[in-house]
């Protein structure tokens, strides 16, 4: 199926690639796949039982990478997918995801991506996600992601979690489980603006021996948004986690940020910090001392903060 | 040439007028260093913040190459070619030591580039181009980063509040070589509010302020002496 303008502009931001994808790549466009290829080391098949498909990745494959971009152009539909990632032990990945919606219509268009990674001993994966939404029509454009991952003995995860706008509303769900010496560090930035909504909670189990976790949440609410964060951090072995929510109030938005730290046990150290608060009036002035006009460096600010 | 005439800035404070800057008079030529120095709270800050158009005086002018600048914003003045260093620099998540300085530039900077304004202010460069300039870096480093912002940033006269505050011995070292090359190179005046007599020493026109009003004013060796007669005291 031949993806129309408005899809390839989605795809590309999205995925910032222009032209063809390289590596195992899967595209969905309204809710069926169009577009797949699979390589000797990662095999991308369909789910028999419900939407979605799994992607296995071989042990010990190096520099992978796989692209499974979601674009929806119609309105009035609601897609779930479930996508199951099979990491191989010792593998080196990197998964680029993510989902654009453009609604020119006044009926919602709704995607709720169910994602789950096994990610093997020593495997290392790298995974970006990244939201989009755009459209001149009045229909809600939602993205409800689900991400469950689980880490074996030694794996490491960087997840890098973006919305980067016209999304009217999101609620994600990200649950971890790591085992001895798993690493993970979770990168969450979000922008929101007129009366858009953003609800994310993460829980983060620490079981293993000296496995770690590092969760970042950034984000920037507009206009009369609302955001709320409920990241968890828990600690059941000897393990380390920090928690650092930051978040930029502008104009008559509202973010809430309730980090969560619980310690099982007596040598888990966890730490969490938050801070909410409208742009410093000294950074401006700073930037302005520069040359920037006010408008300007609110930007580079905002721009900065959410990189 | 900079030029203040007669600037007088007052406040209200509990319904009563109090005047922070009385009647203050001065001017510097490119290439020439004038220290503003005296007692804490006499209103040298205030002063720079007027230059910089931070805060708006009550009577008086600002003149730069005989324009009338008074009514300028920060912004306006900074692209006229006025500088300001900040006594303390704030801090920025997420902005890169690199990105304030191509800021500061108004272009994209090489990192020989950026690493040469760096090394200027004794900051070994590659370690720190990407690191951000947010509360992992003392204060010592933002300051000195907030020098070289300063020093990329093509300004004709740069406001130095206070540079070596909060600066270690090192750093004051190379802070004071940093303003000798500068007066060398001759293309911009530096003004620098500051008690330290090593900076003092090497203006060429001293200004000292008392409660607000100026006590002393002139040619650098004439008002040291004065100073030194007065046993006025310095900290070094």
């Amino acid at each position: 199926m031949e993806l129309n303008q408005t899809a390839k502009d989605l795809l590309k931001t999205i995925t910032d690639v222009e032209g063809p994808i390289e590596g195992a790549y899967n595209i969905r466009s309204n809710g069926k796949g169009v577009e797949r290829f699979s390589t000797e080391n990662i095999k991308i098949v369909s789910k028999e039982d419900k939407p979605g498909i799994d992607i296995i990745v071989k042990p010990f494959t190096q520099k992978g990478s796989v692209h499974i971009p979601v674009i929806i152009t119609e309105t009035d539909i609601n897609d779930l997918v479930y996508n199951d990632f099979i990491i191989g032990e010792g593998a080196d990945v990197t998964i680029i995801a993510g989902c654009g919606i453009h609604n020119s219509g006044h009926a919602k268009s709704e995607h709720d991506g169910v994602h789950t990674f096994r990610i093997g001993k020593n495997a290392h994966i790298k995974y970006v996600e990244k939201h989009y939404g755009e459209g001149e029509g009045t229909g809600e454009r939602v993205l409800n992601p689900t991400t469950i991952i689980y880490m074996d003995e030694g794996a490491t995860c960087e997840m890098e979690m973006v919305q980067i706008g016209g999304v009217t509303s999101t609620q994600r769900e990200t649950q971890a489980f790591l085992e001895k010496e798993a690493k993970l560090v979770v990168t969450e930035r979000l922008m929101t603006h007129d009366q858009q909504v953003a609800n994310s909670n993460m829980i983060v189990h620490l079981d293993g021996e000296d496995s770690s976790a590092q969760i970042i949440s950034r984000s920037v609410a507009k206009d009369e948004s609302v955001q709320v964060f409920h990241p968890i951090a828990q600690g059941n072995h000897v393990c380390k986690a920090h928690i650092q929510c930051d978040a930029i109030l502008m104009d008559h938005s509202k973010v809430c940020s309730i980090p969560e730290i619980e310690a099982n046990h007596a040598d888990a150290q966890i730490i969490h910090e938050a801070a909410i608060g409208r742009i410093n009036n000294e950074q401006l002035l700073k930037l302005e001392t520069l040359g920037l006009s006010e408008e300007e460096a609110e930007q580079v600010i905002i721009n900065a903060f959410l990189e | 040439m900079l030029e203040i005439k007669n600037m007088t800035y007052e406040i209200q404070d509990n319904g009563q007028t109090r005047t922070i800057l009385d009647d203050v008079s001065l001017q510097i030529e490119k290439g020439k260093i004038l220290v503003i120095t005296g007692p804490n709270g006499s209103g040298k800050s205030t002063l720079a913040k007027l230059l910089m158009g931070i805060i708006q005086p009550t009577k008086g002018q600002i003149l730069l190459n005989g324009q009338d600048i008074t009514a300028l914003s920060v912004t306006e003045r900074a692209r006229s070619g006025m500088g300001y260093t900040f006594q303390q620099p704030p801090r920025f998540k997420g902005i890169t030591v690199r990105k304030l300085l191509e800021i500061a530039a108004g272009e994209k900077l090489t990192e020989e580039a950026c690493c040469n304004y760096l090394s200027e202010v004794g900051i070994c460069a590659k370690d720190y181009l990407n690191r951000e300039a947010d509360t992992s870096l003392s204060g010592g480093e933002m300051k000195r980063i907030e020098i070289a912002t300063q020093l990329i940033k093509h300004s004709e006269f740069t406001i130095f509040d206070e540079p070596e505050a909060g600066i270690d011995l090192w750093s004051f070292s190379m802070l004071v070589e940093t303003f000798n090359r500068l007066k060398a190179r001759g293309d911009r005046g530096l003004i620098i509010i500051s008690h330290q007599e090593r900076l003092i020493k090497m203006a060429d026109d001293i200004m000292v302020l008392s409660d607000g009003k100026i006590t002393k004013k002139g040619k650098a060796d004439v008002v040291l002496n004065q100073l030194h007669c007065d046993k006025m005291t310095y900290s070094i």
